[in-house]
């Protein structure tokens, strides 16, 4: 489980979380839903560390994240796909994913490891040799999800995965989620501006609005509150 | 005729030199868009040492490789040191840093071995090859300043393109905070970085010294013509700076052969000129490695 207690990241003047606390279930997908700037991401580089909280505590299975480098909270199994850009442009889709489990595989488990992604997305497997920058806005970010998955992580942490994508190609996005955390450990932290899919393959939302949390329950009950939809969500 | 071949020559072995220095200007910018002006005065101290060591009686090649030993042991130094407390500041801090760091690098060299030109011995003889009864312009010396370069371009490239640790350093250079996120110890190959980085530098200054007046300035032109190099090579290959280096060479030689030796650092400054007013991400960049 991954639990989120109290913690507030200033930038400057501006505090972006402010006394956050919720958890992440093991095995379960946690949507994390609010308005642009209400903090989404703010929380995403707090738990993988590429902000540091001034106040609160992150744990992770027992291990405290928080305060620890990066590169080390990578290596308790953190996947953190980050907005927009995750893929590196100028590599190619192979070496993209290589990179991915660079620090925890050898390189024959590598390989197996690879060939799995490549057989959840089998798009990729047609494109290994191309530069990343050739990919469509669909395929990097199953290339940026590939990648993640690549070296077996606990916790997944999405930022935005459907932003401009059509949404067909959000639906299979979605999809492919569910099917990952069904029946297996993964956790999945998925921040989404979209909250109506989100919801739909969610078991837990928080709604956060100017970094507090408003609400934390189940995504079924948040979808069901058409008050807390139309202040917070948008539809 | 002959003329011509020899200005030719003599462009072609000076060019590898400005690759190589060229390179090791490309490794760190690249990775961090410092430009390392201090870059040559660390080759000018490193090649220094080795005149040390050869003047206590060591020999050429143990002298040679320690030199680049020391080489690599310096840009780490610099990088952890001078380079790593000034991250997150403005670009211009630390290529400032860069600067000081090459005047002081001189100072200490001029006070240690004095300021007066003296001799630095080849590897190899510095007398012309014969073709048939015709003597060209080009050494056994020459030779070997080709064969180094382009080993060095080739192990550059293996290490890029063959190796994890060449795919670390290259995620760390185009995507530093996503290379963090995947694992990769960005600050760890930062510091291999400037320290390959000076290596190569200290490799070019090994070459240019035979041929050069041996003072704590020796440097100072080549760090010229390799920034040009770098420059005209688009700043972020080894093939770009292979390229930029023999167009460096071979054009300040001619200017050299025909307009006079004492214009040729104007020439280079027209070439730079020129290549950053038609073409300012540099003749041979591959266009999405620009893309901001």
């Amino acid at each position: 489980m991954l639990a989120i207690e109290g913690v507030s990241v200033s930038y400057g003047a501006v505090r972006a979380l402010d006394g956050v606390a919720l958890e992440a279930d093991t095995g379960m997908i946690t949507a994390v839903l609010g308005a642009n700037g209400a903090g989404k991401t703010t929380l995403l580089r707090a738990i993988s560390g590429l902000v540091k909280p001034s106040a609160g505590t992150i744990v992770f299975d027992g291990v405290t994240l928080t305060g620890m480098p990066v590169e080390d909270i990578v290596r308790h199994g953190v996947a953190h796909v980050p907005e927009g850009r995750g893929v590196i442009q100028e590599l190619t889709v192979e070496e993209n994913l290589r990179l991915g489990a660079l620090w925890n595989l050898g390189r024959r488990q590598r390989r197996a490891a690879m060939d799995q992604i490549y057989e959840l997305f089998p798009l990729l497997n047609s494109r290994r040799h191309r530069h990343a920058s050739t990919l469509s806005g669909g395929e990097r970010q199953m290339l940026a999800i590939g990648r993640a998955l690549v070296a077996g992580p606990k916790v997944l942490l999405l930022d935005e995965p459907s932003l401009g994508l059509a949404p067909i190609v959000t639906a299979q996005l979605m999809a492919v989620l569910r099917d990952l955390t069904t029946g297996s450990e993964l956790t999945v932290v998925l921040v989404e501006q979209n909250a109506r899919s989100a919801l739909s393959v969610a078991q837990r939302a928080v709604v956060i609005n100017l970094g507090k949390v408003v609400v934390c329950d189940s995504a079924a009950a948040v979808a069901a509150d058409s008050d807390l939809r139309h202040h917070y969500l948008g539809f | 005729m002959s003329f011509f071949v020899d200005v030719t020559l003599n462009g072609l072995a000076n060019g590898m030199i400005f690759a190589a220095m060229a390179l090791a200007l490309v490794f760190i910018y690249r990775a961090t868009n410092i430009i390392n002006f201090a870059q040559g005065a660390m080759g000018m101290l490193t090649t220094f040492i080795a005149f040390s060591l050869l003047n206590r009686g060591l020999g050429y090649w143990e002298a040679f490789f320690a030199s680049l030993a020391i080489g690599f042991v310096l840009g780490a130094l610099v990088e952890r040191v001078l380079m790593r407390p000034l991250q997150g500041k403005p670009e211009l801090n630390p290529v400032i840093v860069t600067i000081g760091l090459l005047i002081v690098l001189e100072g200490i060299a001029g006070s240690v071995w004095g300021n007066t030109a003296r001799g630095f011995p080849p590897a190899f003889s510095q007398t012309g090859l014969k073709v048939g009864h015709t003597k060209i312009a080009f050494s056994h010396f020459d030779v070997f300043i080709v064969g180094a370069v382009l080993a060095l371009m080739v192990a550059t490239l293996v290490l890029f393109r063959g190796t994890n640790l060449g795919l670390r350093m290259r995620a760390a250079a185009f995507a530093p905070e996503v290379a963090r996120l995947l694992g990769v110890r960005v600050g760890r190959i930062l510091t291999l970085g400037w320290a390959l980085a000076a290596v190569a530098g200290s490799l070019a200054a090994l070459l240019v010294a035979p041929t050069a007046s041996f003072s704590p300035y020796f440097m100072d032109l080549n760090l010229v013509f390799g920034f040009t190099a770098a420059v005209i090579g688009g700043l972020d290959s080894p093939v770009g700076a292979l390229l930029g280096g023999l167009i460096t060479g071979l054009s300040v030689s001619y200017v050299g052969g025909y307009l006079g030796s004492s214009l040729q650092p104007l020439g280079a400054l027209a070439l730079l000129m020129v290549v950053l007013m038609a073409r300012p991400q540099g003749i041979f960049a591959r266009p999405e490695a620009r893309r901001v």
